[in-house]
């Protein structure tokens, strides 16, 4: 019985704590949140070159080949410090190329999304929310045409893996004709969507593997996802007590009224556990396949919940400041909605987990 | 990561299984007698096995077996899967005889330590009183030493089982001029003499588990105190962490969520099996959910055990985990109950994770209540998590000396 981190999983948070704590502080994150586009290529960069792109990549394509839990943990890291990256898609579109992709497509990809040098995005939502295989939508043969909604990073990407009728999945080129990318203002500033129009656009096919490639890669979102939640609730709970210790009204800190106590203990209680059910799902989607995709759900819903309620509770706790573009709460209370509606509400996740359950 | 307890483990637990199989239940020499003495044969093979009374030493009739989180573990999964009996259950092995294997005299040890093994001796704790509750050192029975012999006055609460036990462990104030926290002395005291006076109290559901106790002019010899005059509340707070374990109290709840979903499927709504109806089956999912983050933080502190490391604010929340998700379990359970979530409630099995008719399902609506209260309020809980979980400070108004 071992159901903790490796040292090793501990060292990669770490470094990669380390490196945001220095390239990206508070002030650089109010920055991005408010830049034009948000996007750093520097902070990508190096965080690539401490292996961030490819950790679950194949070794003879320059990426560290370990588990989904190793993903998941450094997603928790980027979460806690709002990282504007676009680890998640990413992650996700090379995965699909892994899973899916001919020994072609892998040896042209791959290398160069492994050490970070082009940035991939999947291409899954349309319009009306169908995130998963079964309600993708859009036909192609040798080109597509049609409308891909909530694509992160679209605006950045070089490659997109989008979502095929049948549970398929098809590699656009950036650089190909027939690409319309729209902006799309979304709340959280450090995750960007974008509306793509394909307008026969050039595509091809990812064929080597079945459908369950693009349910394994929905999935595997799906705990990525919960493990950005707990980061980032963890992060709120820790600023919201550290406010309530420093925070001084009636000549004492804030923090030692029982009303506020018992709060702060509620968002603890709530985020705590959590943790060890993201751990599972992300341990599950390796070994325990009979449960992987029931427990991406069931974490996904769970932790997004989590994470939108305490949002809400840190931001009371801050009192006015928390209610201002200029505090920092925000960031992170916007960050909750991202990962709430990302690959599917928690509704829609309760529905998938209650059907996989067999009721 | 690695959930399972490896070939060494599992090979105990087909020896476990080997066991149990042959034992449990009684047959042939072993199934003579009453069912008492079956019991305590059976209790007694299990001991020199190694299965029981783990934590106690052999001179004092326990197995005296090296801490093993993992092998009390799997113990406790065949023994449940074989419905066999484990140590008497109760507060007697739960909170006395580690106090007294920490605590107690070489004679008190020999005393007791066996006894309640074997479940021929039960125990009560007299701790809560009518003024004091949440601010248990408060309390104000008292004891005073005439010759021999403490005379003991005052009046204890929600005695659980007073009824039924031979001895109490009681915080009486023995020095009346100290401190709050240090006039309170811990002492054994024989439930069987005149002075004492047990009334029962019935709860909401209708059943009568505690009780009020009256002590008048009780007495108890002078040296039926464990620890020394004053030590009490230190005494009261030892606990033994020889096999904490973390896992059973999550196993415990998901026999209860396999209930519920039993129950969803029983129930109908809309002429249809609730089980198919879309808000059941969504709060289904969401009681789960924090049932499993419950049951998988009880896997990540019995790693920190195993590894004598501290598992931190989460080791602090299992209680009220637990009663979050009893309430959670108690109002969905409700809701599926429908129209006949207003009859009376039935008897119930605390022990047992499996809740199988109407009236047990009222009856836990109602006890789920009881859990948020009994050894340490919601409230109490929350203050514990906030100052040494978070470290808050403490209540500007409470002063706790008082």
């Amino acid at each position: 019985m071992d159901f903790d981190l490796s040292e090793e999983q501990r060292m990669l948070q770490q470094s990669v704590s380390q490196f945001l704590d220095n390239e990206c502080p508070p002030s650089r994150l109010r920055d991005l949140f408010n830049d034009e586009t948000g996007f750093d290529p520097g902070l990508w960069k190096g965080l690539a070159e401490l292996g961030v792109a490819g950790i679950h990549l194949p070794a003879e394509f320059g990426g560290s080949e370990l588990e989904i839990l190793d993903l998941a943990v450094v997603a928790e890291v980027l979460g806690r410090h709002a990282a504007p990256v676009p680890f998640l898609s990413h992650a996700l579109a090379s995965l699909a190329l892994q899973l899916a992709g001919s020994p072609d497509q892998k040896k042209k990809w791959l290398p160069a999304l492994a050490s970070g040098e082009k940035i991939a995005t999947v291409a899954f939502s349309e319009e009306g929310g169908g995130w998963l295989p079964e309600q993708w939508g859009l036909a192609a043969g040798t080109t597509l045409t049609g409308v891909k909604e909530r694509v992160e990073a679209a605006e950045h990407a070089d490659l997109f893996v989008v979502g095929l009728a049948g549970g398929k999945l098809g590699l656009v080129d950036r650089g190909a004709a027939g690409i319309e990318i729209q902006r799309v203002e979304s709340a959280d500033r450090t995750r960007r969507f974008g509306r793509i129009h394909f307008e026969k656009a050039p595509v091809e096919l990812l064929g080597a593997a079945g459908p369950e490639a693009a349910t394994r890669v929905c999935d595997v979102g799906l705990v990525l996802l919960a493990a950005d939640a707990y980061g980032g609730s963890d992060h709120l709970v820790a600023t919201s007590v550290a406010y309530a210790k420093n925070r001084q009204q009636f000549g004492v800190t804030i923090g030692s009224f029982q009303a506020l106590k018992h709060q702060l203990a509620e968002m603890a209680i709530e985020v705590e556990p959590s943790r060890a059910l993201y751990w599972y799902a992300a341990h599950a989607l390796d070994h325990v396949p009979a449960e992987a995709s029931r427990m991406a759900s069931l974490a996904k819903s769970h932790l997004s919940e989590r994470y939108s309620q305490v949002a809400r509770d840190a931001t009371e706790v801050h009192g006015g400041i928390g209610f201002t573009w200029e505090g920092d709460t925000q960031i992170w209370f916007k960050r909750a909605m991202f990962d709430r509606v990302m690959f599917g509400t928690p509704r829609q996740h309760k529905d998938r987990a209650a059907q996989l359950a067999g009721w | 990561m690695d959930l399972s307890y490896g070939k060494e483990i599992e090979d105990f637990r087909g020896e476990v299984k080997a066991f149990l199989k042959a034992s449990w239940p009684p047959s042939g020499d072993a199934a003579k007698g009453t069912k008492e003495e079956q019991l305590r044969r059976f209790r007694a093979l299990a001991i020199s096995k190694g299965y029981l009374g783990r934590a106690i030493p052999k001179r004092y009739g326990g197995s005296e077996q090296a801490p093993d989180p993992l092998r009390g573990q799997v113990i406790q999964e065949e023994f449940a899967r074989a419905g066999a009996p484990m140590e008497p259950r109760g507060i007697g092995m739960m909170m006395l005889v580690p106090t007294l294997l920490e605590r107690g005299e070489e004679w008190q040890k020999e005393k007791f330590v066996r006894a309640t093994l074997m479940g021929e001796i039960a125990w009560c704790q007299g701790y809560s009183e009518p003024g004091s509750g949440s601010d248990l050192a408060s309390l104000k029975t008292r004891g005073e030493l005439v010759g021999d012999e403490w005379v003991i006055n005052g009046q204890k609460i929600w005695t659980s089982s007073a009824h039924e036990a031979d001895y109490m462990f009681c915080l009486v104030r023995t020095e009346p001029n100290a401190k709050k926290h240090e006039g309170i002395s811990y002492l054994l005291i024989d439930m069987n003499q005149p002075g004492i006076d047990v009334r029962p109290l019935r709860e909401m559901t209708g059943s009568a588990m505690f009780n009020e106790v009256f002590f008048n002019d009780v007495r108890t010899p002078k040296d039926w105190i464990v620890g020394k005059r004053g030590e009490g509340w230190l005494v009261s707070r030892t606990t033994l962490k020889h096999e904490r374990n973390s896992i059973g109290s999550a196993e415990q709840v998901t026999g209860l969520f396999d209930s519920l979903v039993a129950l969803a499927k029983t129930r109908r709504i809309g002429g249809r099996p609730a089980l198919e109806d879309p808000e059941i089956r969504r709060r289904l999912v969401e009681l789960e959910g924090y049932i499993r983050a419950h049951q998988y933080s009880g896997y990540f502190q019995m790693t920190k055990g195993l590894r004598n490391e501290n598992p931190g604010v989460l080791g602090l929340m299992n209680k009220i985990n637990s009663t979050h998700i009893g309430h959670r379990a108690a109002k969905l359970a409700m809701e599926l109950l429908g129209e006949d979530g207003a009859v009376a409630p039935g008897e119930r099995n605390m022990m047992a994770a499996e809740i199988l008719s109407d009236s047990t399902w009222i009856n836990y609506y109602m006890a789920t209540v009881g859990i948020a209260i009994a050894g340490g309020t919601a409230n109490i809980q929350r203050n514990v998590i906030a100052e040494r979980g978070l470290g808050l400070p403490r209540d500007a108004a409470a002063d706790r000396s008082k």
